[in-house]
């Protein structure tokens, strides 16, 4: 690091610090969907990757009709954008329980199988559906371009934008959780599932809409994705190791845990990119939490309430 | 109200239940007493549908609950306070009365609750896992209670009880039962408890009803002896 005058370091780490606040927002995003399934139905989804995937894509194709079919409606769709994706993965992760997830219950093993088996049927479909190479969206004129707060530093718009959202879906899902009746179901059926169907709490159908709610998520993650990457069939792929890390490190149910543990694998790895290698970057961030999971096996933040 | 017949409970290949038939009337409470190990849990634990499979009848109001999943059986109109209370320790007192409101007409928690279980109200913002014992009993019985069931399954609730508390109890289920209509089903192994509440005894040993007594004709000596081992 020698080479940087003390301004420059400031800079840098200003700026990489934010393009990992991009990242940090997405890797939220999917934690978030992941660790809801995983602590309502202890199914380790291994397509969720795929379920953010689809959610990219929607936005691409809702983009490019706009631009080919309505150019005006350019600078509001993604607010359409957004609520499409949600939807569209929704709706898939409704179906995927239904057929497939529901009979694998009790079944750790088998649903890592059946759901990593998902994932290549998944990427296989986008390929014939969308074409193996990678698609960009247009951005809306307000997303680009950036800001700058001194000469040196230039934080992208589109980086702003993404972490804006990011807060609004997960104070959303705070408040579903702690405050609508689904979350108290949900819950319930965490706390423990044999209760609450005594209870009359029908947790069937909890799973159900909680996998689909999950997986809507990751939908949404998408298409926040598409605004700083570029989506090909195997970009969930790249995302579902971090997403499983932050998730670890974090503490499985524990949401502050989960957003302290996204924000953490993301800056470390972001300001540690400038410097060195991206591979060697991720290598390092992988042995640091290695190593803290080691002093702590549950996580970041383990739930301090007695059971 | 209640009618049970040929009921036979297995874990895998050892049976626990052994054909049991027993019928309860409306507006009356009947206790199951036994040691432990006799099949009390098990009995109350395939009535409410934990425990699925099994042989025989579980009929309510003429309705067949046997197949039936735990939450079709409450909103049949069964509900279960099981032993060691079971509350959701994460959830505040509140929540845990609200859970209980699932197949209730209205979701919000009626005054009478509150009024028959006082301290259940000073508590409210409290976790469920940092009351007393007795209070989490006191919860597990309002959070049965919320979905105005038919019929109230009661299992061991004096089980690590304060004798102080305990009383308290019996009264409060006394006082339910002027408010309302509600048949009730409790296991117990406290014979001054169950005189206090208890229309009716049965005695179950290993799996089997071996004694039916009223509460007018009851000898407390003779069941005390089936009471100790
Ligand atoms: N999960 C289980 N698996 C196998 N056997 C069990 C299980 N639970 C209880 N039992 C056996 O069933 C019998 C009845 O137990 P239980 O219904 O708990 O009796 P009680 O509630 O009257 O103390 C006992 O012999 C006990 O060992
Ligand atoms: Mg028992």
């Amino acid at each position: 690091m020698g080479d940087f005058t003390t301004e420059e370091l400031l800079a840098i780490f200003a700026m990489q610090g934010f393009a990992g606040l991009s990242l940090f927002s997405v890797l939220l995003l999917m934690a978030l969907g992941l660790a809801i399934i995983y602590g309502q139905m202890r199914v380790i989804n291994m397509a969720h990757g795929e379920f953010m995937v689809i959610g990219a894509y929607t936005t691409y194709f809702i983009s490019t009709l706009v631009v080919s079919q309505a150019p005006w409606f350019l600078d509001y769709y993604v607010f359409i954008a957004v609520p499409a994706a949600f939807l569209m993965a929704f709706i898939v992760g409704w179906i995927v329980e239904a057929v497939l997830i529901r009979h694998l219950y009790h079944r750790p093993l088998d649903t890592l199988l059946a759901t990593w088996g998902l994932a290549l049927i998944m990427q296989q479909a986008f390929r014939s559906i969308f074409g193996a190479r990678e698609v960009s969206v247009r951005l809306p004129s307000w997303l680009q371009g950036s800001y700058q707060p001194t000469l040196m530093i230039d934080i992208p718009i589109n980086g702003i934008a993404i972490m804006v959202l990011t807060l609004f879906v997960t104070a959303g899902v705070a408040w579903m959780m702690y405050r609508s009746r689904w979350g108290l179901r949900v819950r319930c059926t965490v706390s423990n599932r044999e209760m609450s169907g005594a209870v009359g709490i029908n947790t069937r159908s909890v799973d159900r809409l909680t996998f689909a709610v999950g997986c809507g998520i990751a939908g949404i993650a998408g298409a926040a994705f598409t605004t700083i990457s570029s989506t090909g069939p195997t970009s969930g792929a790249l995302y579902i190791v971090d997403t499983f890390l932050v998730v670890v490190f974090g503490g499985a149910g524990s949401l502050l845990g989960t957003m302290a543990s996204a924000f953490s694998i993301a800056q470390g790895q972001s300001i540690l990119e400038f410097f060195i290698s991206g591979s060697m970057a991720k290598v390092l961030t992988l042995l640091v939490v290695i190593g803290i999971l080691m002093l702590r096996p549950e996580g970041l933040f383990a739930s301090k309430v007695r059971r | 109200m209640l009618e049970v017949s040929g009921l036979r409970v297995s874990y895998g290949q050892s049976e626990v239940i052994h054909g049991v038939d027993l019928s309860v009337k409306r507006n009356e409470t009947v206790a199951v007493m036994g040691r432990n190990g006799m099949g009390k849990t098990t009995l109350f634990k395939t009535l409410i549908g934990i425990l699925k499979g099994g042989a025989g009848s579980v009929k309510l109001d003429g309705q067949e609950l046997v197949g039936l999943p735990s939450h079709a059986r409450v909103a049949a109109g069964l509900a279960y306070v099981p032993q060691g209370r079971m509350i959701f320790p994460t959830l505040t007192v509140m929540e845990n009365i609200q859970a209980g409101l699932e197949t209730a007409r209205t979701k919000a928690v009626p005054d009478e609750i509150f009024s028959l279980f006082p301290v259940l109200h000073e508590m409210r913002h409290r976790k469920g896992g940092n009351l007393s014992g007795g209070q989490q009993q006191q919860l597990a019985i309002a959070r049965a209670l919320v979905s105005d069931p038919k019929v109230l399954l009661l299992d061991e609730p004096t089980e690590g009880i304060q004798p102080s508390i305990i009383k308290e109890i019996a009264q409060t289920l006394n006082e339910i039962r002027r408010l309302r209509e509600i048949t009730i089903l409790v296991s117990e192994q406290v014979l001054s408890f169950t005189l206090d509440i208890a229309d009716r005894l049965l005695v179950l040993e290993s799996g089997r009803l071996v004694h039916e007594v009223s509460r007018a004709e009851c000898d407390a000596d003779k069941i005390s002896r089936y009471l100790s081992v």
